[in-house]
């Protein structure tokens, strides 16, 4: 009994961990898209930030220089979307597929002169070079304790302080939306802006600062990549995460407790297919790893064509927004 | 646009998508010089590494015939307003219907299997686009998202196909065995040499005809056919479309297929042309490649070509350039892809009304009478 519980929290644990990047990344996407500046570029914004937090963390020997250089990456790049979505009046989907191959060139062939590994940035491999894990009062007794015990020690204590801000970061932002005047106006420049803009509001204004926002937190996916999880950059680290952010944000229908339900449930399944990495289940046999992998985009895909509700983006979503003359 | 209109077409045509992916290489350039590359010589090499000989040039081509496939894909779509992100994977799944006719009917003669190859190449390409073709026009689903996620899906589906499925027995490698020699797609330097022409050996083999042909026919196709005014008309104005009889669900639908059957030609020209067997990732990120290339081509056959040709030397070059300089690796022909499709996809309508504007403020100079008094341009 306590085994199975003891197992159970470590999965949810792992399933914890492998969510952050999607959480912030999720989020990010939502406060992008809320103000109807679509971004494909999730990506790309946590692999720059990625590989500047791993350098800088290296260069400082410091995981909070690392975050900083993280966000500030991330917010640039964003802002290079933003100028072509906003001021350029640009294809929004094409601006997001070239800030993620920009990305992806950039940060290896940088990495690669400054280093000389390929890419990788070298590791850290001194404690404050990264965000260790912080362990609560009484979690290593606390783990005897039945039920409770091996929750508290796995899932509540044992984790980097940007785990509980992804999980911070939810609350806030539900906060922030739905219950202050900048939320509304937010929400409301996604919908229809020239409503937004009759009240007097700049549409401008509000579109950069959700991209400034998307960026913030992609500097955080990113850093929480290379300087929490892992100990580094290595080219590609982000392997898709940002899409399957994306997938979440559809599944979530643009809304963010259910962006943090579908995160953790991705991440969920991300665990499993770990976990069942040439495992024979009695009565199936051994499932195919790929198959678990491919839920997150199977999901989506049968969600968006409504099959199961209806995912319905924001309505000026991609669309410029030109005042009228 | 009333600034748009200012513009001579061939300065639409030629200037906007020249100075747009002259930035992208300046920029690229830049990057070069900070790493500590001089730019100039860079530039020689990857030009003499791309062009220099006949090897050099054959590789060039080679790479070429896969933009050329993917970027048309792109470019059909485009014509019809649908954004197809999912060539990669398109070409990916159309790899698996190759493997299946040349591992199945090695009893074939060449000149049966390679067409049979081929078609069923296309058509796996095309049922793999079809779908989201089908939920984008039936179901509404948004074909940019679910293209991605078919992206990542054939990626799922290949890698547990090729692991647990076709990989030959007793292997360690996740590919296929090899096909039979029937069908190995003729390489254009074999050919010449039966006719007496020594050119060094190169993968380029006749799929680059047949990527020209793809190019010729697109233009047929789109631009002089019934069919084809259809599709540029639901890409124009979806709704006078409608009007006007034509069903852009069934356009959609059509477009998609032959997008994915286009995109299919990376898998005749990889699978079958070169490696003669399917492997893991064969793809290499060609279907990007191919957004880059359609945009830079402004989504006409002659302009795919034509990028195509240059993102082949980008990549042969590129490749002989991360050979003699340590400093540099192959991915900086993503970073500079990524800022061709930045400039002369996203900021496309910053250059045309930067250009519109140099026009527009010409003729003032010479002329005595006050010009025209145009409506304030649209941008600050």
């Amino acid at each position: 009994m306590n085994d199975t519980v003891a197992g159970a929290a470590f999965i949810l644990a792992s399933s914890l961990r492998l969510a952050v990047p999607l959480i912030f990344a999720c989020i990010a996407g939502l406060w992008s898209e809320r103000a109807g500046i679509f971004d494909i570029g999730l990506e790309g914004k946590m692999l720059l930030s990625a590989f500047a937090s791993a350098l800088a963390a290296y260069e400082t020997g410091n995981a909070w220089a690392g975050l900083a250089a993280g966000v500030v990456a991330s917010v640039l790049l964003g802002l290079v979307h933003g100028f072509a979505s906003i001021d350029g009046r640009g294809n929004q989907i094409v601006s997001g597929a070239a800030v993620n191959m920009i990305a992806a060139g950039a940060t290896a062939t940088v990495g690669h002169a400054i280093f000389g590994e390929g890419g990788r940035t070298p590791q850290l491999d001194t404690a404050a070079s990264r965000f260790e894990d912080i362990v609560w009062p009484g979690a290593g007794t606390a783990g005897h304790v039945p039920l409770v015990g091996p929750l508290y020690r796995d899932l509540v204590s044992g984790h980097t302080i940007l785990t509980y801000a992804a999980l911070l970061c939810v609350p806030l932002t539900a906060f922030a939306l739905y219950r202050t005047r900048f939320g509304l106006r937010l929400r409301a420049t996604g919908e229809n802006p020239a409503a937004v803009d009759t009240a007097g509001v700049s549409v401008r204004g509000m579109r950069y600062a959700a991209v400034v926002i998307c960026g913030i937190l992609c500097g955080f996916a990113g850093t929480y990549l290379a300087v929490a999880q892992a100990a580094g950059f290595q080219p590609n680290m982000s392997a898709g995460k940002g899409f399957i952010a994306l997938a979440a944000l559809v599944f979530a229908k643009w809304r963010p407790w259910p962006a943090l339900a579908t995160c953790l449930l991705f991440g969920f399944l991300d665990a499993v297919s770990i976990r069942l990495q040439g495992v024979v289940v009695p009565g199936i046999g051994e499932i195919p790893v790929q198959a678990i992998q491919a839920l997150p985009y199977l999901l989506t895909v049968i969600l968006l064509a409504g099959f199961i509700g209806h995912a319905i983006p924001p309505r000026a979503g991609g669309i410029p927004y030109v005042k009228e003359r | 646009m009333a600034a748009a209109r200012t513009l001579p077409r061939w300065a639409d045509v030629l200037l906007v998508p020249l100075a747009s992916v002259a930035t992208a290489f300046v920029i690229g350039g830049l990057v070069v010089a900070a790493i500590g590359v001089n730019p100039w010589s860079a530039t020689r090499e990857l030009i003499t590494g791309s062009l220099g000989d006949s090897e050099a040039i054959g590789f060039t081509l080679y790479y070429a015939t896969d933009f050329i496939f993917t970027g048309l894909a792109v470019a059909i779509a485009f014509q019809a307003g649908l954004f197809n992100i999912g060539a990669e994977g398109q070409a990916y799944v159309a790899g698996l219907g190759v493997a299946l006719v040349c591992l199945h009917g090695g009893a074939l003669p060449p000149w049966l299997l390679i067409p049979l190859g081929a078609i069923a190449a296309a058509a796996f390409g095309a049922a793999w686009a079809v779908v989201p073709g089908i939920l984008q026009a039936r179901r509404g689903s948004h074909i940019v998202i679910t293209t991605i996620m078919f992206n990542w899906l054939a990626s799922t589906l290949m890698a547990y196909l090729l692991v647990n499925e076709l990989r030959a027995p007793g292997s360690m490698q996740a590919e296929t065995a090899a096909f039979p020699a029937a069908a190995t797609i003729p390489s254009i330097h074999t050919i010449l040499a039966g006719v007496g022409i020594q050119i060094a050996s190169t993968p380029l083999n006749l799929s680059f005809l047949l990527a020209l042909g793809c190019a010729l026919a697109t233009w047929v196709f789109v631009w002089r056919t019934r069919l084809g005014y259809e599709l540029r008309t639901v890409g124009a104005n979806p709704a006078a479309a409608r009007y006007g009889g034509i069903s852009p669900a069934y356009i959609t639908i059509l477009v998609m297929g032959l997008s994915g059957a286009l995109a299919a030609g990376v898998a005749i020209n990889e699978v079958m042309g070169v490696q003669n067997r399917l492997l893991l990732d064969f793809t290499a990120g060609y279907g990007f490649v191919g957004i880059a290339v359609a945009l830079m081509g402004r989504g006409h056959p002659v302009g795919v070509v034509l990028a195509s040709l240059l993102f082949g030397m980008l990549y042969q070059g590129g490749a002989e350039l991360a050979f003699d300089e340590p400093k540099i690796t192959r991915d900086m022909i993503v970073l500079v892809q990524g800022l061709v499709v930045f400039f002369a996809g996203a900021l496309e309508g910053v250059f045309r009304r930067g250009i519109a504007g140099l026009f527009a403020v010409r003729p003032r100079l010479p002329a005595s009478q006050p010009a025209p008094v145009r409506p304030s341009g649209t941008h600050p």
